[in-house]
């Protein structure tokens, strides 16, 4: 194979999606944040649906998420999202409105917008990163903090008595009648990512076909914040992560 | 509503001023409003979800689950580049107080309507003056204004709603229309506006060229974002909107007096207590007393100008409020010491009456 056969766009398997900026991330090496981002800018492009997205960006480690996708954004106050893509979509139903969150922005500080906008069926698509942890103001603890996880406001770890339990919000979404497909993923492997890929595109899909509010939640490493590397944060995850938030759909009607 | 033939016209109707809020809203081809119910003003949704426009106008009508989530819906439609409203009284207002810093600092136009009742904290569903520091001074964080129009009639209740989109969009800010839960609830006789169609698309493309409706090929993405991380930009940003903020001050100024001509004492009153005080100077002008009434319709921007100019004219100045005395600071600055300003006022939900106006005039200013 000569150079020319290499570069021969009919040879072509694999491209970068149009949907994502050339510019560098600000997000850590071997954060899961980037594959996710990039498997939305291509489900949007294998949708045709560039023209046609609003993306709502949440406070944390994502708020500079429209920096990377060429699409337009609204950039919401903490935890709030979900109310602005509610009237984003309700004004403009044609289009494909969904929301990028983390467990701090989503579960804590917005748990009332994410439960209302999910418990009245808005047709938006609500992915859910979680990494059990405040990514952007330097690991403090969040709500999905398991038991006993250090971070720098449960130094010794997380205990009931003084932090109170990790709150599993996305089996609360499952129980709405709101909601239509609530599933978890990964990120960590080949093959969780093309799983990944394949439930975000059904809850953009079900956004347009109006069946209610779908929510994406992915099991996220952050491993600066957790303070090991990207390989052992992936094992960590897999070994302790899973077990309190277990892969799968916890609804698909 | 649904009559076809009136669509152009203007209407006279005997209404509250919450529900001539409503029909205002619509009128005026409003795209959304979002709300939360709390009295003195939950009439302003009620009357929307009974006259339900989305059958007319196609206008959307929401009731959320928090005055939070109102703010942050508003939010949300006017990145869009809608004609967004909500509304609320002052502890719900208070909530607001988050997301009407972050509408200033996206550079969105939104309309706030506070039907303002007694405080702090839960306080009495009785009418007050006492949010006017928080709204013209800045209740959220960070450099920002809103323009604060003042009713003192149900027919202005009607007219501000208008005139706050028109100038919430002039100049990309929140417009609060301050009323208080007497204008809110007092039945008058009302000419609501004609119906005037709501934007299309591409009306709003091109005059809300920032707003997100997705992003054609022949555009970069559009932002809504107030997050500026370096000190040069954010600083870039807030001298935009002050200079934004010298311009309403400049133009927009909006007040109406009553026997101000040979006035030897002015008095200063806003919304409700401005019609009581009207009656305080018809009866002091009975007496022989020199006295007008100066009612600034926007609170922001103030009448600083004709305050000044009076300050050269009277002999003295009282404020009138519902409040311990908010807007006398002002009008003290206005006046810059050359003559005295006095205020009186009741708290806690009472209205002066205008015996106790002409007797505080007496004994704060006159025979001070």
């Amino acid at each position: 194979m000569t150079i020319n056969d290499i570069i021969n766009p009919a040879n072509l398997v694999y491209a970068k999606t149009k949907v994502m900026n050339d510019v560098p991330m600000h997000y850590c090496p071997g954060c899961s944040h980037g594959v996710v981002h990039k498997l939305i800018a291509e489900i949007i492009e294998e949708m045709d649906f560039q023209e046609k997205t609003i993306a709502i960006a949440p406070v944390g480690c994502a708020v500079f998420a429209y920096k990377y996708l060429d699409i337009d954004w609204q950039q919401a106050a903490h935890g709030r999202a979900p109310a602005l893509a509610t009237a984003v979509k309700r004004l403009l139903p044609d289009r494909l409105v969904f929301t990028y969150q983390g467990d701090g922005d989503l579960a804590a500080i917005g748990t009332a917008e994410t439960i209302h906008a999910a418990n009245r069926g808005e047709n938006i698509a609500i992915i859910f990163i979680n990494n059990g942890i405040y990514g952007m103001t330097g690991g403090q603890m969040a709500p999905t903090t398991l038991m006993g996880m250090k971070s720098s406001t449960s130094p010794n770890g997380r205990t009931v008595p003084l932090n109170g339990h990790p709150l599993d919000i996305t089996k609360l979404l499952a129980q709405l009648d709101g909601t239509c497909y609530v599933t978890r993923q990964s990120v960590h492997t080949v093959g969780t990512v093309r799983k990944t890929k394949k439930a975000i595109r059904l809850a953009f899909e079900n956004s347009m076909a109006g069946k209610g509010t779908s929510v994406v939640e992915i099991v996220s490493t952050c491993n600066s914040g957790w303070k090991m590397t990207p390989e052992a944060s992936n094992d960590w995850m897999v070994e302790n992560m899973f077990p309190v938030f277990p892969m799968g759909d916890l609804k698909n009607l | 509503m649904n009559d076809t033939k009136k669509h152009n016209e203007e209407e006279v109707k005997l209404m509250k001023g919450n529900e001539a809020i409503a029909h205002a809203a619509i009128r005026c081809g409003c795209d959304g409003y979002f709300g939360y119910p709390i009295t003195p003003q939950s009439e302003i949704m009620e009357t929307m979800m009974e006259l339900e426009p989305w059958n007319t106008t196609g206008m959307v009508v929401l009731q959320a689950e928090s005055e939070t989530a109102s703010i942050n819906m508003v939010y949300g439609a006017a990145g869009c580049g809608k004609k967004a409203m909500t509304s609320s009284s002052s502890p719900g207002i208070s909530l607001m107080q988050e997301g009407l810093s972050y509408l200033a600092g996206a550079e969105l136009p939104a309309v706030v309507v506070n039907v303002m009742r007694g405080g702090p904290g839960l306080g009495t569903i009785q009418p007050s003056q006492a949010d006017y520091f928080q709204t013209v001074k800045g209740g959220g964080h960070g450099d920002y204004k809103l323009i604060t129009l003042a009713p003192a009639s149900v027919q202005e209740m009607a007219d501000h709603t208008v005139l706050a989109f028109d100038l919430a969009f002039k100049y990309r800010v929140t417009a609060m229309v301050l009323a208080d839960g007497i204008i809110g609830q007092m039945m008058e006789k009302v000419v609501l506006p004609p119906y005037q169609p709501r934007m299309t698309e591409a009306e709003i493309a091109e005059r809300c060229p920032w707003a997100t409706l997705g992003k054609p090929a022949s555009r970069k993405p559009n932002v809504i974002n107030s997050l500026q991380l370096l000190a040069e930009e954010m600083e870039e940003v807030n001298l935009r909107l002050q200079g934004r903020y010298r311009e309403i001050e400049k133009n927009e100024v909006r007040y109406e007096e009553f026997q101000c001509e040979d006035a030897e004492y002015l008095v200063v009153a806003f919304g409700t207590m401005a019609r009581v005080c009207q009656k305080a100077v018809e009866m002091a002008r009975a007496e022989g007393i020199k006295v007008g009434l100066l009612r600034p319709i926007t609170l922001y921007p103030f009448p600083v100008d004709r305050i000044c100019h009076y300050s050269h004219t009277t002999k003295g100045m009282l404020t009138v409020e519902m409040n311990a005395g908010q807007m006398v600071e002002d009008v003290r600055l206005a006046s810059c010491g050359r003559v005295p300003v006095e205020h009186f006022g009741r708290l806690g939900g009472i209205v002066p009456s205008p015996d106790e106006v002409l007797e505080a005039l007496k004994t704060k200013i006159i025979n001070r």
